[in-house]
């Protein structure tokens, strides 16, 4: 059978399990929709939360980009798995103890203010929403490149699905479905790696062939081979990297700062029965996501090896069928610069932009004398002919190595399950912000559960369409936008709870001033880089040496100090409020 | 009963600070800041700073949580503030 067949039976098995599961867990009232009734088992909340934190960005990309930059990849293993230890230690645990249901709640209650709370839910409604529309995309990009569906109606499927279980079964369907989807993604993730890493190095488990010696016969170990390829081309060596370390450093900081900080993760710790519970189940969780994070470099060496050995200095008339295949999807090109028919990858863009193809009419593909594909872009002055874009690393990791077609399929439904579970949790935050935060805390507190309930569905409802709409017309700086949210979760929410904690005496005008500062701070400077002057983006500009990526960092640190000034002007906060900080801080 | 909580507090943040200091040196030490001399050093085929910052810095962190639950649970006890299991 071919991809696309398999394709269709392994995603039509696994949507029928996720909607299996909504019609089972039908949620019935306020605390079952938004916190499963606080009776989630740790280890299944670790599962679901595993599911939830592991975006498209994760499965997808995640690899390829670390396939690209080497060393410099690790800012995302690193600071995407570092957050948890924080969460573990500073956040969970006591946030269970408080009992309420999102994080605003908190923010709101500690700071004994409606304009904290205001405040909170916009930071929640902004990082949501940025965050939901990458993953319809990555919906609608499996969906066009596997089953040759329009990203129109990928997305539109997609979106039925989420419609279906996260409106139905608010956070009882979510968390079931996500260990279901932890399941697939993880199982799709994990078998081409096993059989990848026993072709190229004998050793099935690729945390450990990664590190071994190649299985050709040469005796030379794998990482070395890869940095002389490396050095060979001309690149920068791979386990040493480019970025200054400044900057890697304030971007593990952001990245770390900013998963704790975020609101979809922080509310799964609201669902599980006691505040023991919350300590270990973001133990399970962090060996769930380590599973895939350990495994995920691996995968970037291997694909990085088996795309230059593959391509570099060949003839492009003998390239495998592969080729061809992402040729098509713009995904990967060749420009013979020089016409001598030979792939010639260097370091440098190959191309001005991203390939667009170049089509006699509407459909027929134009191409060139050795029948490859041709694209509008420039070329650009430097010697590299090879346009790779990080994306199909992972997609086309299982052809590049010549597996089976189900497994190709296997990767797609795996996609699917990263994107869409994230997609639940996130639409989860927007309609509990908006039911319980807004109408219930603010306009009209005397509202029924049943109407409130109505509310977070409704909200939830509008929320699905609004990412759709977002993942059908991407704005222009949806790639740029994962900084943003990390950049915004760690500049405002991070300091407050941890002061909310830690500090009996922090009070709301404090609190407040914190972290309009800290938002102010961070979106201007990255909205100054990314958006405004995106020309101006180089080291030379950056304040200290520290790219957008990593100036969340700094804008904690603004965020923190602005706080304790100005918390020191005004009153200590009521003896309520810090009877309530005393009684967070044990468990019973 | 009579429960000293300011003292569980006391020693709560005592494991905070060690922990958390484990949690830095391996992460932003050995993965950062000492990677370029620990690369001088190979295990296998890894360079040891590449080896923390890929690989080693994310078990240790799973290992921190778990020594972090098995800790609490212990002063939990000891001062009198676990919940019961029902």
């Amino acid at each position: 059978m071919d991809v696309q067949t398999w394709t269709y039976i392994l995603v039509g098995i696994t949507f029928s399990i996720y909607i299996g599961i909504a019609l089972w867990s039908k949620a019935g009232s306020t605390s079952e929709f938004y916190v499963a009734e606080g009776a989630v088992s740790p280890l299944t909340n670790g599962m679901a939360t595993a599911a939830d934190w592991m975006s498209a960005a994760s499965f997808l990309s995640m690899a390829g980009i670390i396939s690209f930059m080497g060393y410099d990849g690790s800012v995302y293993l690193m600071g995407w798995t570092g957050g948890y230890v924080l969460l573990a230690l500073l956040l969970a645990p006591y946030l269970r103890k408080f009992g309420k249901f999102t994080v605003p709640d908190f923010i709101g209650d500690r700071y004994y203010s409606q304009i904290a709370r205001t405040v909170a839910v916009i930071c929640a409604l902004i990082v949501s929403f940025t965050y939901v529309a990458g993953q319809m995309r990555g919906v609608g990009l499996v969906f066009s490149k596997f089953l040759e569906v329009d990203i129109f109606w990928g997305v539109i499927i997609g979106m039925a699905i989420v419609f279906f279980y996260a409106v139905l079964g608010g956070m009882k369907g979510i968390t079931y479905t996500q260990v279901a989807q932890y399941c697939v993604l993880i199982f799709a993730f994990m078998v081409p790696a096993f059989f990848i890493s026993l072709q190229l190095t004998g050793s099935p488990i690729p945390q450990i062939g990664f590190g071994s010696t190649l299985n050709d016969g040469s005796g030379m170990y794998l990482l070395d081979k890869l940095d002389q390829l490396h050095t060979e081309l001309g690149f920068a060596e791979y386990t040493s990297g480019t970025k200054s370390m400044q900057d890697v450093f304030f971007i593990t900081v952001a990245l770390m700062v900013g998963t704790a900080g975020l609101p979809h993760v922080i509310v799964r710790f609201f669902t599980v029965p006691k505040v023991k519970d919350a300590r270990i189940s973001v133990g399970y969780a962090l060996i769930f996501i380590a599973i895939l994070y350990t495994t995920a470099p691996a995968i970037a060496v291997f694909s990085r090896v088996n795309l230059i050995e593959t391509v570099s200095e060949q003839p492009y008339e003998e390239m495998p069928s592969w080729f061809g295949t992402w040729e098509e999807t713009a995904l990967l090109n060749w420009v013979d610069k020089n016409e001598d028919g030979i792939i010639n990858y260097a370091p440098g863009a190959a191309i001005v932009g991203s390939p667009t193809i170049q089509r006699d009419g509407l459909f027929e593909i134009e191409r060139g004398k050795h029948n490859q594909v041709l694209v509008t872009n420039e070329p650009t002055a430097g010697p590299n002919e090879l346009y790779v874009d990080r994306d199909i690393m992972v997609l086309a990791n299982p052809e590049i190595a010549g597996l089976p077609n189900w497994v190709a399929a296997l990767v797609a439904a795996g996609g699917l399950a990263a994107a869409l579970s994230t997609a639940a949790g996130l639409l989860l935050v927007i309609s509990t912000a908006v039911s319980h935060d807004l109408i219930k805390k603010q306009i009209n507190p005397d509202i029924s559960d049943k109407a409130e309930l109505r509310y977070a569905r409704i909200a939830a409802a509008v929320a699905v369409v609004v990412a759709g709409y977002f993942g059908i017309n991407p704005p222009g700086f949806v790639a740029q936008v994962v900084a943003i949210a990390f950049g915004l979760a760690a500049a405002s929410f991070f300091p407050a709870i941890i002061l909310g904690i830690f500090y009996k005496k922090m009070n709301r005008e404090g609190a407040v001033a914190g972290m309009v500062a800290g938002l102010l701070f961070t979106l201007s400077y990255i909205i100054f880089f990314k958006i405004a002057y995106p020309e101006l983006n180089t080291p030379e500009n950056w304040w200290f040496g520290i790219s957008p990526e990593g100036i969340g960092t700094l804008g904690m640190m603004v965020n923190l100090v602005v706080s304790l000034a100005i918390g020191m002007i005004y009153p200590e906060p009521p003896e309520e409020v810090q009877e309530m900080v005393e009684n967070i801080r044990y468990p019973k | 009963m009579d429960r000293d909580l300011q003292g569980y507090w006391k020693e709560n943040l005592k494991y905070l600070g060690i922990l958390l200091s484990i949690w830095f040196i391996v992460s932003y030490g050995f993965g950062i800041l000492l990677a370029p001399t620990l690369n001088g050093i190979t295990m296998g085929g890894f360079k040891l700073g590449f080896w923390f910052a890929q690989q080693g810095s994310i078990y240790t962190f799973v290992i921190l949580i778990f020594v972090y639950v098995y800790l609490m649970n212990k002063l939990d006890k000891k001062y009198g503030v676990n919940e019961e299991d029902s």
